[in-house]
């Protein structure tokens, strides 16, 4: 399984802070991605934003990052700290 | 204080309210048992809760955090501005949850030999850290609350830093 987390503007807008999804061998960053929009609304638009950063065990990474069973995926929106 | 790495407790994350006398009393480069003192030069830098941002009349503001990945990239920060310039050591302490205009949200202190390295390291990690560390800021007025957005002139000001060569800024 991949542990998915959500923050900030699009946790709220998803209504969840993480789930679980089913990992399979090969899987990328990108059918990830693909695979949770393919839910639907408000999936489909919210994870479609442009500027999405996502991190892979807590550091930020691209979509063609290969997942192994058990990562730790985030997706959240541009950092607005300090 | 020897040069080493700066140890991951120098990154740390709290909700409770940011003692800036006793930060500043604790972040002292000798423990009275040195016999050598390469520090000459500490800098510190506060963020503040402003009471006005996006909106004129921000009355709070609340910050989420990505715990374990905040303080993996804030403890990054402090080893690359280590790699970038000497320094005997090196603090960064965010605050997270709801906070009122006024109140501390970031405190930064870098020693160093030297007073410019000591400014552009404590720049360095500010602006890095508002670029890279999984804080999010959502502000509250008397009727409304909205989530802050990332600021291209924050993006500008890390690229510059990826550009500069020499450790300094262009």
């Amino acid at each position: 399984m991949i542990k998915v987390l959500f923050f900030a503007r699009l946790r709220e807008e998803l209504g969840i802070d993480g789930l679980q999804w089913p990992w399979q061998a090969g899987m990328t960053l990108a059918e990830l991605l693909s695979q949770l929009q393919g839910q639907g609304e408000p999936w489909a638009s919210c994870l479609a934003q442009p500027n999405l950063l996502t991190a892979v065990n807590q550091a930020i990474v691209d979509s063609q990052e290969l997942l192994a069973d058990g990562d730790e995926v985030a997706f959240f929106p541009p950092v607005t700290g300090g | 204080m020897k040069q080493g790495n700066i140890p991951p407790q120098r990154a740390r994350v709290q909700s409770s309210p940011l003692d800036l006398q006793g930060m500043l009393q604790h972040f002292q480069p000798y423990d009275g048992q040195s016999d050598e003192y390469p520090t000459g030069a500490i800098v510190s830098f506060s963020g503040l809760v402003r009471d006005f941002n996006e909106r004129p009349e921000v009355t709070a503001l609340t910050l989420e955090h990505y715990p374990g990945m905040t303080e993996k990239v804030l403890h990054q920060l402090l080893l690359e501005a280590q790699t970038r310039w000497q320094l005997q050591d090196a603090l960064v302490v965010h605050r997270v949850g709801r906070m009122l205009p006024g109140d501390i949200i970031v405190f930064v202190a870098v020693a160093s030999s030297h007073r410019k390295d000591a400014f552009a390291a404590c720049e360095y990690i500010m602006d890095m850290l508002k670029t890279r560390a999984p804080f999010w800021k959502k502000e509250e007025t008397d009727n409304d609350s909205y989530w802050v957005d990332a600021r291209e002139s924050d993006a500008e000001a890390a690229a510059a830093w990826l550009k500069a060569h020499d450790g300094h800024r262009q």
